[in-house]
Order: C-alpha cells, then structure tokens, then sequence
C-alpha cells in the first residue's frame, strides 16, 4: 500500500507538496517519544505522532520511514515542513485522535 | 569496501535542535557510500543519533569523531556539558534528568544509553561531574548479521 493510497481512504492533508507520496509503506507505529522511534520502528513504517517539531524530521530520515502523520489536527512547525521538504519525508494531518488513526491504518491492512 | 581507513569530525552545538541529528545523518551517508551492510548502518545510526541528541540536549557544545575501518566502526562523541553523576544511574532504561521542555519534545526518556549500549558491541562512557561526558563505542563489521531491537 503507498502513502497516496492511505491520503485518500484517511482524507489526510499533505504539508509537504512535493514529497513521495509512492513509497510502498510496511506498517505502522505509534509513539510520540523519539528514542522509541529511532530504537524500535522499522523501515518504510509510517509513523503516527502528535510531535510536530523538526527533530521528528531527522528521526524520519534516519529510520528510512515512509512518512510521518500527525494527529488531532496538530500543525507542523515550519522549519519541520522545510526540513522534511528537503529531505523528502512526506508529512500529513489528520483530524483524528492517534488511537482512531492506528484502528483506521490497520483495517486498510497495513500490519 | 577497501583496506582504508574514513575518519572524520563533526562538530555538534548545545541546544541546536534546528541542526540536530545532521551528524548522524551524515554519517549514515557516509556509511552507506562505504557499502556498509544494512544492519550495521542501521545499528550505527540508532547509536550515534542518541548520542548526537545528548550532547544536543545537555551540554554547550561537543563533537563526534568516527573511524571506520574494514574491522569495525569507532566513534568517540566528547562534550563540555554537566557530566553524568551516577553513570551506571545513566544506563537504566527510564531514567532521565532531562528538564520538562526537552520531555515534552519527546526526548529525555531515559533510553539514549540504554539505546547505544543495546545497538553497539562495546560502549564506554567516563564523565567528569561538572566538566563533560566521553562516550566511545564499537560496532563490528565483521561479526554475523545482528538485527537491533
């Protein structure tokens, strides 16, 4: 399943035109701590969080994840949307609560 | 990958978090340039973003040295910062002194050591309270694949 594919059945918002939105994504995984991303998610994962600043970028990138959503409607800081811009991480909101979002990602059969 | 040695530098900034995990990101590129396995790339990147982070997070400034070798991959991360009182405090998962900004970012969970200790084949950490932190730590290159966490 790629990215484009979850924007759409989620109604997602993109933050960064441009991004790959073609990746195949491998799964999921929810933390908002980032020593438990960067220790324990794995590549090409996409990865809920409610963090929104540009350390979440970095994370992203090192992991090899697919992308990053952010929840409840939370903005991400603008030095987070250049930074994943340029690095190319696809950043998206959602309206929903992380609990929802996850239940959401698995139904469409992401593991 | 050849008989050679890479070595090299990279500063790091104290509260830089605009700039926070370039090292580690460069490094990483670096690694893969050399045709390092997956693995061990992976392996390393989880280990030096911690310790990139730390020094970040808690001290004024540091700097990372790497040298790979066909062997295996030393890095060496010295900082100016409050040292570590209690190291082997330092070590259990969960235990942080991070101030509640940083927690609120995300950091300070208490699992940077933790992490490298669990993704590097040896780590060596000496502080001086009140003067700074060393951190050296070895990944091998020739031991069996080896998955993380």
């Amino acid at each position: 399943m790629k990215l484009r594919d979850i924007a759409v059945s989620l109604s997602l918002e993109c933050k960064t035109p441009g991004a790959d939105l073609d990746r195949e994504v491998t799964g999921g995984y929810v933390s908002d701590l980032l020593s438990d991303v960067i220790g324990n998610a794995g590549e090409g994962q996409v990865w809920i969080t409610l963090q929104v600043h540009i350390n979440i970028v970095a994370v992203a990138s090192l992991k090899g994840l697919s992308g990053i959503i952010l929840v409840n409607n939370r903005t991400p800081d603008e030095d987070t949307i250049r930074k994943a811009s340029a690095e190319n991480i696809p950043v998206l909101t959602s309206s929903l609560p992380a609990f929802e979002l996850a239940g959401r990602l698995y139904a469409l059969g992401l593991g | 990958m050849n008989d050679r040695c890479t070595e090299g530098c990279f500063f790091l900034t104290g509260k830089d978090f605009t700039n926070a995990g370039a090292a580690s990101s460069n490094l990483k590129e670096i690694l893969e340039s050399l045709g390092i396995r997956p693995d061990i790339v992976r392996r390393t990147a989880i280990a030096s973003f911690e310790a990139e982070m730390n020094v970040i997070i808690y001290a004024v400034a540091g700097m990372m040295q790497y040298s790979i070798t066909p062997e295996m991959i030393r890095l060496v991360i010295q900082d100016m910062g409050p040292g570590i009182k209690d190291i082997d405090l330092a070590m259990k998962e969960g235990y942080s002194t991070a101030p509640d900004y940083i927690r609120e970012m995300g950091f300070g969970s208490g699992m940077g050591l933790p992490n490298i200790k669990k993704n590097a084949d040896t780590l060596n950490v000496s502080s001086v309270y009140g003067e700074g932190t060393t951190l050296e730590f070895i990944i091998y290159l020739t031991k069996p694949s080896q998955e993380g966490p």
